[in-house]
């Protein structure tokens, strides 16, 4: 446990001291406005990367995430706009295609034995295609019925903000207690060691990338509530973002070691650097640099402390 | 003295993983000799040898080279100044050609840059001398090193070190893939090299092979150097007693009766093209062990039996009883465990503690409403460490960290905590020193006594007939014949295990 909180710490002081340097390179950095807004963008990418940090803890990989975003947001849409069913049942709609869309990357790397690089791959083009053509390639308004959900609940903070922030704890505590989250860390360490132990890690395998696409679906009820609306374009890159927090929080791309916590921290110093280079003036470019600096970094970093162990 | 001068010396080297591997070794290899090393697995062998070769660095003493220091920082730079080594694990790269391999590293270039085009014309003329020296005159230069056999790789190895000035060349295990004429060549090659002042450390199993090619001899054990002799003045017996320190008594395992049950029976298992139609029971308190030659099958027999592999064909029983394996959830079920030969590759989580290591083979029992009890977690690890004598910090220390026996044990006391009838164990002692050994063997032995049906695979023959209330012999995926205790000898195994090899070409080409 104390392993644990040193790894934390160690996340909490780097936000920290980009906290502290932004504050003083910008006049207006440190209020009470920078933060809830960095905590109401974050809730739609923070859920799919704590699906991402599981399937990456299980040793995978999951590219689908952002266009399944797209696609569960178009569903949902079409639902309540085009259909005009109510809005829980298209929330439903929108999870049952998440998880199925999951399911079936999981079902097909375990059938025909494919990594999950390409299943996913393909996936990412198979459900942007399926979000556009649910959609007609039109953003489908729904209004004020689902904004709602992320409107302002107490202190600056948004529903979907505490929503996602009690799901990263409730998922660091099934990776370490439960029974699933044990076969996941060691599925993720040595895959035939715990098939030969007489465990079925297929169905462990299909499992986690059903939650990675039912927490897809999930992001985007909040991302299409924080808009009012279902965009067939939304969730763009967003599985490269969610895999970059998820390495920044620590989790090795090995699979086999992680924390969900440690991806929470990811996010919110992906997030900080975003708001907080904008507000001392760099352009998009240079923000992508240093974004992409950070990461790389990170990571090396990460190899230092891990490394040394394995000689 | 008059002896000359040594061309490698190593003064008090130390070198220590999890546990000491080398501990204080005084060593010299003069030029022009071959100079053998052998010892038990874990002896230290190969650690000496990769500190000599710049792979690893000792944790203590120092060495020289030709009289001057000799602290290699990388396995490149050792390679630089004509120290080299050819690994036991194979080391080339499959997907590049014969010509390629032998020169890696330095291929020729036009123009002769490093970075230039490569010249084809003169790394094939090159290639095909050294070649010629190893007995692959008949390969073409630009095949790809996959489509060889295992023994032709080896020998592209050893090409490969002989390229350029060799000073000390170490050959780890050279022989183990070659056949009779291919080590014939190979020693007409490493005299040639002595004759031209290279010293030769070879390193093997194959005594008799030592006693023909090298002129001394150093015997290690667990770290230690017990001393270097001329092998003109050692008898097999002599250096079998040297590494083991003491001569084995068969008494000491003379096995107990074991019961009337049978507790597993395996009818007409096959595997199509590796294993063809074995059958064989095995009685409840007994310790059956398999023998036969590398590919005879006995590997593949375990893992279909087991469902970690798909069977073609075969029946299994457990105390009588049919059982459906497919999977090997199915095995685990029916009571029964596999305990493969590949520790770190197919049993253990390296990076995690002994509870995980144990505790993953029967997790649901721990657990209410999938929530695990840590704490009863711990103490199921904690027992079974201490009945077991596993040595480690604690119990989340990375198992990646302890020894080989320690390895073993943990993977023993992870079926033991599911309460497996049948044990299987797929060289048990592979990689593990000669103390532990004696412990993994009483353990198995007492499995044995408490009522558990036991299986061995193991390729040492004098490790199964210390163990074992009968050997069965597998050879070319049949098994041939099993031996009781008091009918089997060395020799008679042997016969058996070459028996399917022997006038079965025939055979084959009816079937196929």
């Amino acid at each position: 446990m104390p392993k644990r909180v040193a790894e934390s710490l160690r996340l909490v002081v780097a936000l920290g001291l980009l906290l502290l340097v932004f504050s003083v390179m910008a006049d207006h950095f440190f209020t009470s406005r920078t933060f809830s807004s960095v905590a109401n963008q974050i809730p739609s990418l923070l859920v799919v990367a704590v699906g991402m940090t599981y399937v990456i803890v299980l040793g995978g990989i999951d590219l689908s995430v952002g266009s399944l975003l797209a696609l569960c947001g178009g569903v949902m849409g079409v639902a309540t706009a085009g259909l005009h069913l109510p809005l829980p049942l298209a929330v439903l709609m929108c999870l049952a295609v998440g998880a199925g869309v999951g399911a079936v990357n999981g079902m097909v790397m375990v059938r025909w034995r494919l990594p999950a690089f390409i299943v996913t791959l393909g996936m990412l083009e198979i459900a942007r295609g399926g979000a556009y053509l649910v959609t007609h390639s039109q953003t489908q308004y729904i209004g004020a019925s689902i904004e709602s959900i992320s409107e302002v609940a107490v202190l600056g903070l948004s529903l979907p903000f505490f929503l996602a922030l009690a799901l990263v704890f409730a998922a660091q505590w099934t990776l370490d207690r439960t029974v699933f989250g044990r076969y996941v860390v060691a599925t993720g360490t040595n895959e035939e060691a715990v098939r030969l132990s007489g465990v079925d890690t297929s169905k462990i395998r299909v499992a986690v990338y059903t939650l990675c696409g039912f927490l897809a679906g999930l992001g985007a009820i909040i991302h299409t509530a924080r808009l009012g609306a279902a965009d067939p374009n939304a969730g763009g890159g967003l599985e490269l973002q969610a895999i970059a927090a998820v390495v920044v929080g620590g989790t090795s791309l090995m699979g086999g070691r992680g924390s969900v916590v440690g991806t929470l921290f990811g996010v919110l110093i992906i997030a900080v650097l975003d708001t907080g280079l904008a507000q001392v003036g760099a352009q998009e470019p240079a923000k992508r640099v240093i974004t992409g600096l950070v990461i790389v970094g990170a990571v090396i970093l990460d190899n230092y402390r891990h490394g040394r162990r394995h000689g | 003295m008059s002896l000359p001068s040594p061309l490698l010396a190593t003064f008090d080297l130390h070198k220590a993983y999890a546990q000491p591997v080398l501990r204080g070794v005084n060593w010299a290899v003069r030029a022009g000799e071959v100079h053998a090393l052998v010892g038990e697995n874990g002896a230290g062998k190969s650690t000496l040898a990769r500190v000599v070769c710049g792979m690893t660095s000792p944790n203590a003493g120092h060495m020289q080279l030709a009289g001057r220091p000799w602290s290699p920082s990388s396995r490149r730079d050792a390679d630089a100044q004509g120290v080299r080594m050819v690994l036991q694990e194979l080391g080339a790269i499959g997907t590049l050609t014969v010509a390629e391999n032998i020169f890696r590293g330095r291929l020729p270039t036009k123009g002769g840059g490093r970075w230039g085009v490569i010249d084809r014309k003169r790394l094939h003329e090159e290639a095909r001398v050294w070649m010629a020296a190893v007995g692959l005159q008949d390969v073409a230069p630009d095949a790809l090193v996959s489509s060889l056999g295992v023994g032709q790789k080896q020998l592209v190895e050893i090409a490969g070190a002989l390229t350029s000035d060799v000073k000390l060349l170490i050959l780890d295990e050279p022989t183990a893939a070659l056949t009779g004429p291919e080590t014939q060549k190979l020693f007409e090659q490493i005299r040639r090299l002595c004759a031209g002042g290279t010293a030769v450390v070879y390193i093997s199993h194959r005594l008799e092979e030592l006693q023909e090619i090298a002129t001394r001899l150093t015997v290690l054990r667990d770290g230690v150097m017990v001393g270097t002799h001329n092998t003109a003045d050692l008898s097999i017996d002599k250096i079998i007693k040297l590494m083991a320190g003491r001569a084995l008594s068969a008494d000491e395992f003379a096995t107990a009766q074991h019961g009337e049950d049978v507790g597993i029976e395996v009818r007409n298992l096959r595997v199509n093209g590796v294993v063809r139609d074995v059958s064989f029971s095995a009685h409840k308190g007994e310790i059956l062990g398999f023998a036969g030659l590398m590919g005879a099958g006995r590997t593949e027999t375990m893992r279909a039996l087991f469902g970690a592999d798909v069977r073609d064909a075969g029946e299994v029983f457990i105390d009588g009883e049919p059982v459906t394996i497919r999977h090997p959830r199915d095995a685990v079920r029916a009571g029964v465990a596999l305990l493969t030969e590949d520790r770190k590759e197919q049993g253990l989580l390296l990076p995690l503690g002994i509870t995980t290591n144990v505790s993953v083979v029967n997790l649901p029992a721990l657990a209410k409403h999938g929530v695990i009890d840590e704490s009863n977690e711990a103490s199921v690890a904690e027992r079974f460490r201490q009945t077991l004598a596993v040595k480690a910090h604690n119990l989340s220390q990375p198992v990646g960290e302890l020894s080989g026996g320690n390895q073993q044990k943990v993977l023993i006391a992870r079926w033991l905590f599911r309460d497996c009838r049948v044990l299987i164990f797929d060289e048990p002692t592979r990689g593990i020193d000669v103390g532990a050994r004696f412990e993994i063997y009483k353990l198995m032995r007492d499995l044995a006594h408490a009522g558990k049906t036991i299986l061995v695979v193991s390729s040492d023959l004098t490790e199964l007939m210390q163990i074992c209330h009968r050997i069965a012999v597998l050879s070319r995926g049949e098994l041939v014949q099993t031996f009781r205790r008091d009918t089997w000898t060395q020799a008679s195994i042997m016969a058996a295990a070459f028996s399917g090899y022997l006038g079965k070409a025939a055979t084959d080409q009816a079937e196929a």
